[in-house]
């Protein structure tokens, strides 16, 4: 395997950042909650990335364990989000958040 | 060669990210999500982070992607008729979206000459010093995750459930 250190820490910072950017576009830009949901993932899944990315450059195995720790939570949190939305639909018979405003008051 | 491949991956990556948003149809955004997750598993490899490389894969496309594609044919949402935002709010969430990248980016500034090139050990990323890492170090928290994934799965079936004959759901609207 070759080192990855080749490649500057500088890369992965901008390719982590564009990556949240591009989820947090996404939460702001649609009304569909499932889309909104994958959103999220795109967003942790560049935290994940830039750990591992530091994980290596500083040789400290701690920041892989705790990529593990965020696959647990967003596997959690998808199985509970999804049977939420999926009452919701029932409810409601669509999936557009606008509808649920008045969770504001 | 690692340079290129790092281009190829992160411009894949990107660009089916931005489709994920684009795209009309949720199930078009699923498959370009799978998409840019196998191009995360890539630059885990680059990252001599196989292991994680692999448990991505299976967690994230095999697991995490099928509940959301089932759940999106389970409400019959692959047809494009869905509503969608002003034109002058999808401008805006745009412009926020790049001045978020810009301070991202901004803040991160200067923390590659906190890491330090130290290559004195290799081989982090492997199963034997992640285990080592793992259950020494952070037995505990890995303990609380199992709680966790339980409290989940006791908390999803519970909301999944059929109602009682007696208790009518007001329908909101």
């Amino acid at each position: 395997m070759t080192t990855p250190l080749s490649i500057p820490i500088d890369y992965y910072i901008w390719l982590a950042a564009a990556l949240f950017s591009i989820g947090v576009l996404g939460v702001l830009y649609r009304r569909n909650a499932i889309i909104i949901f994958m959103c999220i993932e795109l967003m942790l899944n560049a935290v994940n990335l830039l750990m591992v990315a530091f994980s290596t450059y500083l040789n400290d195995g701690a920041g892989q364990v705790f990529v593990f720790f965020i696959m647990a939570v967003a596997a959690a949190e998808v199985a509970v989000g999804l049977a939420i939305l999926i009452l919701m639909y029932r409810n409601t018979k669509s999936t557009d958040i606008n509808i649920l405003n008045r969770l504001k008051w | 060669m690692t340079l290129n491949i790092f281009y190829f991956l992160s411009f894949l990556a990107v660009l089916s990210a931005l489709m994920v948003v684009l795209s009309k149809n949720p199930v078009y955004s699923v498959l370009y999500l799978i998409i840019t997750f196998f191009c995360i598993a890539g630059h885990y490899v680059l990252l001599d982070a196989q292991f994680l490389a692999v448990v991505h894969v299976i967690v994230y496309a095999g697991a995490i992607m099928v509940l959301f594609l089932y759940v999106i044919m389970l409400l019959n949402l692959n047809r494009e008729s869905e509503p969608h935002k002003s034109t002058f709010l999808k401008i805006a969430a745009t412009i926020c979206a790049g001045l978020l990248m810009i301070l991202l980016v901004g803040s991160l500034k200067g923390t590659e000459v906190i890491a330090a090139k130290d290559t004195t050990t290799q081989g982090i990323g492997y199963v034997k010093s992640l285990g080592q890492t793992m259950f020494t170090e952070f037995l505990l928290p890995f303990e609380i995750t199992s709680l966790l994934l339980l409290a989940a799965m006791v908390g999803a079936v519970m909301i999944g459930k059929p109602r009682h004959k007696g208790e009518k759901v007001e329908p909101l609207d």
